[in-house]
C-alpha cells in the first residue's frame, strides 16, 4: 500500500464537495456519528438533503457563507492506497490557499460542470496545476447527469480542455465522466456512460502510477541537523540528519558538500539507527562521511558526479500570497528546504494572467494571487535545480522578514 | 523497480521524521507534549528514530490535569525513565490556586478547558518556542485545517483565517518573541495508521488500550469509567464490562468502548470493523458544539 496525495479543484457549484463526499462515503471513511452530525447540522438550518459540503468545511465562518476558504485535508483508504485529499477553494480570492494545497499534489483533480464546459475558473486551475508542475491531471466532467449523458457534450469539452492543455505542457491528462450526485462513475462504472470505455475515477485514483514520480537519478540530501552525542562512547559520532529527497546513496559514493563545493565520500548511512548499505528518496537518513569537514544545516549533500545549479542570481515565477504588494527593490528571506538565505528582488519581468495566460510586461502593481516571474538575488550562493526538471529541489518559498510571514511561492527557472 | 518504493507507513515516518529534525533545526527552546497516550507514545518512538543516538533536543512535558488515568502516568514516567529523557510535569491543580481559578462543576467536572492555563504558563515558564504534538487531521473537521506548523500568538490563539501557506515540505518555523509554533508531526496519519505502525513497530502501550473488566456507568450511550472524578447518583446505572479505551483522555471526558480484543491484531480488526469515529464515540468534550475543538484551538488549545 503507498500513498497519493490529490487535489481538487473546483468550487462548490461544479460538485466539489460533493464528490469528495462521495468518495469518503463510498469509501466508508464517514462515520455514523460524523453523518448524524451533519444531518442535524442541515436540520437546524432548516434545510432538506443532507449537504455533504458540511463534511469538508471545517470552520465555521466556512458553513455560515457555505464556502471553502482555506485546504482542508481528508483521508480515506481502498486496500491498495492511502489517499490524502487536499480540498482546497477554488475562487480567486483563495488561489494562495490552492497552491498550498496543489505544492504536494501527486494529481490534480479539475472540476468542470458539465453544463458550463471549460470557462475561466477551468483555465486558472489548468496554469496552477502546470506551474506547480502537479504530474497527473484529472479532468472529471461533472453534473452529467443534467446534460442527460450526452457524449456530445462530453467531446466537445475533452476538446476545448486538450487545447488549454496544450498550451500549458500539461502531461499525463485523463478525462471521465461523472455525476458526483448519483455516484456514476466514482466507484463503479456507470450503464449511463455506456459509450465511455475508460474506467471509474476511484479506480483510477488507486492505480495511476506514481512511485515513478520520485526522482531516483539526482542525490540530493538537504541537511537539515547534526547529531553529535558527544559522550564518551560517542565522542566523534557526527551525523548529518536529513531527508534524501531524489535519489539513490550507496556507502562509497563521491559526495559533494554544496555551496562550499568541498567533496567527500560517504562511510556510512544509517535509518533509526541502524546502519544500512544504501538509501533512497524520500527515506530521512543520517550520512556520515569519511572527512571531517563543514557541513551545518542549510547545505546539500549531492552526488559529485550530478551537480545540481549553484548562483546567487535566481530567475523564479512567484506566486504572490502577501498583503503588501510586491515591488522590485524589496528584501525578503528564501528559504529552499532547510537553506535559509538574504534576497532581494531585482526585476519583475511579467505578470501572468492567470485566466488568458497573458503576459503583462512590468507591472504596476504586485498583489496578493498574482503570479509574476521575477529575477531574484541572494545573499549567498543557493544550490537548487530547475523546478520543472526537479520539484522537490526547485520549489523555495519567500519570508517577509519583519512580519515573518511567508509571502512567495517560487518556482525557480 | 520495487525495491526503491516506500509503502505507506514508511512514508509517513519519514515525514514525520523530517518534521521534527526542522523543529531541532529551526528553533532554540523546543518540547515535546506527552500524555501516555498512543499518539503522543508515537510521537517519542518516532523521535527516538530521528535523533539516536543522540539525545533528544527537547524535553518530555505533560500537562497533568489531575483526572488523567493512573495506567498512563505511570507509563508516561516508566518510557521517560527507560529511555533517559527529561520529563517536566505541571499540574493544572497548581494553577487553579495559583490563579484562583474556578473548578468546573456537573457530573463530568472536566478540566479540559483550565489544560490551556497551564500549558500556556508552562511555554511562558520554560520559553518554549515550539511544542511537539500528537494531533491528527483525521481527528475532528477544525484539526483538518490547520498546518503542520502552526503559529500561536502570545496567548496561544490560532487564527484559522490567517495560517501561513505551508509549500511543499518547507516549513516556515519563524515568529516573534513570545509566539509559539505547535507542531503535529503525524498530521497526516490516520487512528488505522497509529494502530499499524504500533504494530510493525512493536511499541508498547498502557494497559487501558486492551480489554479488561472495568466499572463503568453508562450515559447516554457512553461508558465512562466510575472514579472519584465523577459525581454518581443514586439513579445512574452502573456496570462491570469488558472494555478498552480507544483514546486516552481525561477519566471525566473520555469514555470507553466494549471489547474483547487484547492484543494489537484484535484492535485492528476492531478499529476496521468500527462505524464510529475516533472522538465520536470516545470523547465527551466534543459534544459541547459543532465548532467545539475550533473554538478551543482559537484559545489556545492544543
Amino acid at each position: 500500500m503507498d500513498i497519493l496525495r490529490f487535489i481538487t479543484a473546483g468550487s462548490v457549484d461544479d460538485g466539489k464537495s460533493t464528490l469528495i463526499g462521495r468518495l469518503l462515503y463510498d469509501s466508508k471513511s464517514i462515520m455514523i456519528d460524523q453523518l448524524e452530525a451533519i444531518e442535524r447540522q442541515t436540520k437546524n438550518r432548516g434545510e432538506g438533503d443532507i449537504d455533504l459540503a458540511l463534511l469538508t468545511d471545517g470552520l465555521r465562518a466556512e458553513r455560515e457563507q457555505g464556502i471553502t476558504i482555506d485546504v482542508a485535508y481528508k483521508y480515506f483508504s481502498t486496500p491498495r492506497r492511502k489517499f490524502i485529499i487536499a480540498d482546497a477553494p477554488g475562487h480567486i480570492q483563495y488561489t494562495r490557499n490552492m497552491v498550498t494545497g496543489a505544492s504536494n499534489a501527486d494529481l490534480i483533480i479539475i472540476l468542470v460542470d458539465a453544463r458550463n464546459g471549460v470557462i475561466e475558473q477551468t483555465r486558472r486551475h489548468s496554469i496552477i496545476a502546470s506551474l506547480l508542475n502537479i504530474p497527473h491531471v484529472v479532468v472529471a466532467i461533472n453534473k452529467m447527469d443534467i446534460v442527460g449523458y450526452s457524449q456530445d457534450t462530453y467531446n466537445n469539452i475533452v476538446i476545448d480542455f486538450a487545447k488549454v492543455a496544450a498550451s500549458l505542457g500539461l502531461k499525463n491528462v485523463t478525462y471521465i465522466p461523472i455525476s458526483a450526485l448519483d455516484g456514476d462513475n466514482i466507484v463503479d462504472r456507470s450503464e449511463n456512460f455506456s459509450w465511455y470505455e475508460g474506467e471509474p475515477l476511484l479506480h483510477l485514483l488507486e492505480n495511476v502510477e506514481v512511485a515513478s514520480d520520485v526522482d531516483l537519478t539526482h542525490a540530493r540530501f538537504p541537511v537539515q541537523y547534526v547529531i553529535r552525542p558527544q559522550t564518551d562512547v560517542l565522542h566523534d559520532y557526527r551525523g548529518y540528519a536529513g531527508k534524501l529527497i531524489s535519489g539513490i546513496y550507496r556507502k562509497g559514493d563521491k559526495v559533494t558538500v554544496l555551496p562550499s563545493g568541498v567533496q567527500s565520500k560517504i562511510k556510512a548511512i544509517e535509518i533509526g539507527g541502524k546502519e544500512i548499505e544504501e538509501a533512497f528518496a524520500p527515506q530521512s537518513i543520517v550520512l556520515h562521511l569519511e572527512d571531517n569537514i563543514d557541513v551545518s544545516r542549510g547545505d546539500v549533500i549531492v552526488a559529485s558526479n550530478d551537480l545540481p545549479k549553484v548562483a546567487q542570481e535566481l530567475d523564479i515565477l512567484i506566486c504572490w500570497m502577501g498583503n503588501k504588494p510586491l515591488a522590485a527593490g524589496n528584501r525578503y528571506l528564501l528559504q529552499i528546504n532547510s537553506r535559509l538565505v538574504k534576497s532581494i528582488v531585482k526585476e519583475i519581468h511579467y505578470k501572468l494572467n492567470v485566466n488568458s495566460l497573458e503576459q503583462e510586461p512590468s507591472p504596476e502593481l504586485v498583489s496578493l494571487n498574482d503570479i509574476v516571474k521575477a529575477t531574484i538575488k541572494t545573499a549567498s550562493p543557493v544550490a537548487y535545480d530547475v523546478y520543472t526538471d526537479l520539484r522537490v529541489n526547485g520549489g523555495a518559498i519567500l519570508i517577509d522578514e519583519t512580519s515573518n510571514v511567508t509571502v512567495g511561492a517560487c518556482m525557480i527557472q | 523497480m520495487s525495491q526503491y518504493r516506500l509503502d505507506h507507513l514508511e512514508q509517513l515516518e519519514s515525514e514525520a521524521i523530517h518534521i521534527m529534525r526542522e523543529v531541532a533545526g529551526q528553533f532554540e527552546k523546543p518540547a515535546l507534549l506527552f500524555s501516555g497516550g498512543k499518539d503522543s507514545i508515537t510521537l517519542v518512538h518516532l523521535a527516538l528514530k530521528t535523533f539516536r543516538p543522540g539525545k533528544f533536543p527537547f524535553p518530555l512535558v505533560h500537562i497533568d490535569t489531575g483526572h488523567n488515568f493512573r495506567e498512563a502516568l505511570d507509563f508516561r514516567d516508566e518510557l521517560a525513565d527507560k529511555i533517559g529523557e527529561k520529563l517536566i510535569v505541571r499540574k493544572v491543580a497548581d494553577t487553579i490556586k495559583q490563579q484562583n481559578l474556578t473548578e468546573p462543576k456537573g457530573k463530568f467536572a472536566s478540566r479540559n478547558a483550565l489544560q490551556t492555563f497551564t500549558l500556556l504558563d508552562t511555554i511562558n515558564e520554560f520559553k518554549f518556542d515550539a511544542c511537539i504534538g500528537g494531533a491528527r487531521r483525521d481527528e475532528e473537521k477544525a484539526r483538518a485545517k490547520e498546518r503542520i506548523f502552526s503559529v500561536r500568538d502570545e496567548f496561544g490563539q490560532w487564527d484559522p483565517k490567517l495560517q501561513r501557506p505551508e509549500l511543499w515540505n518547507t516549513y516556515n518555523g519563524r515568529i516573534h518573541k513570545g509566539e509559539n509554533v505547535r507542531v503535529f508531526p503525524i498530521s497526516n496519519w490516520t487512528e488505522l495508521d497509529i494502530w499499524n505502525y504500533i504494530r510493525r513497530e512493536n511499541i508498547d502501550l498502557p494497559s487501558i488500550y486492551f480489554a479488561h473488566n472495568r466499572e463503568v456507568l453508562e450515559y447516554e450511550g457512553q461508558l465512562v469509567a466510575t472514579s472519584e472524578f465523577i459525581q454518581l447518583e443514586e439513579t445512574d446505572k452502573i456496570s462491570i464490562r469488558k472494555v478498552r479505551y480507544r483514546t486516552v483522555g481525561d477519566m471525566t471526558c473520555t469514555a470507553a468502548v466494549e471489547s474483547t480484543a487484547s492484543n494489537i491484531d484484535d484492535i485492528i480488526k476492531e478499529i476496521i470493523a468500527t462505524k464510529t469515529s475516533e472522538r465520536g464515540e470516545t470523547r465527551i468534550d466534543d459534544r459541547v458544539s459543532e465548532a467545539a475543538m475550533e473554538d478551543r484551538k482559537k484559545s489556545g488549545y492544543f
